[in-house]
């Protein structure tokens, strides 16, 4: 009886919803704010990534906030998850074949996290992008080893400074320039690694800040064996 | 076209695991399809026929032979947001599994609709 409901229920929203949506032109030029930011990205920003140009210096207060989404998240996870007693996480340990083969790969996917975040301006990906691959070869070193841990003092060491980077950031802007994250540094040659201002470096610290939060959040997610 | 009708799909399928399903971690699954489906269809709609990356990587890439960025980057946005909501929920269901030692929200009193 329910699932009949339910089915009618999304029957009536899908209808409706696709009978709006296909009346948006599918594949047509790109107009508006977006022709803009395409036109004016190398010369306003000086990054080759358009959209590392909208995200992090057209939208940068947006990321700001972003950010701070993220780190509340894992303060909110930190508190559900807080115990007393202290937990553990699962006493199994992989096979020597998972574990070798870990520990062979876990600078490697370090390294191409932090590749990633670096040339966020110049390839796809970014500060997000690179955190979260830097979070996933911790996992895997948590899967792998039971023994493995990360050193919490560090980590939030880690993320406060990556924050505190992305504010003093903001405020050189506002000091030295007319508004909240301005883009003061030079631009420089676009498509080299030292161009586009501001825009390495606020999305440096973002992959310090989210390698850091994530890998604090799989360590308590992991952690639930009493 | 077709992407348009296969993304409110997923988030039909995803809606329809919110709604029927008992079991806690499968609804947060269908929460997560549903955030999949509309980061589909907001790339769909940023889509240009033929058009590449909106990336200048090389020399004599034009503009308007480029995707919509506007669009990517609010999808960006949106993917960290589904990450740590889905984190937050995921650790809630944690908490309430050591409580009453069972997923089926049927069980669970207090949560009943």
């Amino acid at each position: 009886m329910r699932k009949v409901i339910a089915i009618l229920l999304l029957i009536i929203i899908g209808y409706y919803s696709i009978d709006t949506i296909l009346k948006i032109p599918f594949g047509e030029g790109v107009k508006g704010v977006g022709k803009h930011y395409l036109e004016s990205t190398i010369k306003e920003t000086g990054a080759v990534n358009s959209v590392t140009a909208i995200v992090v210096s057209y939208r940068g207060f947006d990321t700001l906030g972003e950010v701070t989404v993220l780190f509340l998240a894992a303060t909110g996870l930190g508190a559900i998850l807080y115990d007393k007693k202290g937990k553990k996480r699962s006493l199994q340990n992989a096979s020597l074949i998972v574990k070798t083969s870990s520990k062979i790969i876990y600078p490697l996917i370090a390294l191409l996290g932090a590749y990633v975040f670096v040339h966020g301006h110049l390839t796809p990906g970014g500060g997000f992008q690179g955190g979260a691959i830097i979070a996933t070869g911790v996992l895997l070193m948590f899967i792998s080893y039971r023994s493995f841990e990360t050193n919490h003092k560090a980590l939030s060491i880690i993320e406060s400074l990556a924050g505190m980077t992305f504010v003093t950031i903001g405020f050189a802007g506002l000091i030295y320039g007319t508004s909240f994250l301005q883009n003061i540094l030079p631009f420089g040659i676009p498509g080299e690694l030292f161009s586009a201002g501001i825009i390495p470096l606020i999305y440096v610290a973002v992959g310090f800040k989210v390698g850091a939060e994530l890998t604090a959040l799989l360590d308590n997610l992991l952690k639930t064996i009493k | 076209m077709i992407y348009y009708i296969t993304s409110i799909l997923l988030v039909l399928i995803g809606m329809y695991a919110v709604l029927v399903k008992k079991n806690l971690i499968k609804i947060v699954i269908g929460l997560s399809i549903v955030d999949n489906g509309i980061h589909l269809l907001l790339i769909a709609i940023g889509y240009v026929k033929n058009g590449t990356a909106p990336i200048f990587s090389k020399a004599g890439l034009q503009p308007n032979q480029m995707v919509d960025p506007v669009p990517q980057a609010l999808v960006l946005t949106a993917i960290v947001i589904g990450l740590a909501v889905t984190a937050v929920a995921l650790s809630l269901i944690i908490r309430l599994y050591d409580h009453h030692k069972t997923l089926n929200i049927n069980k669970i009193r207090k949560l009943k609709w």
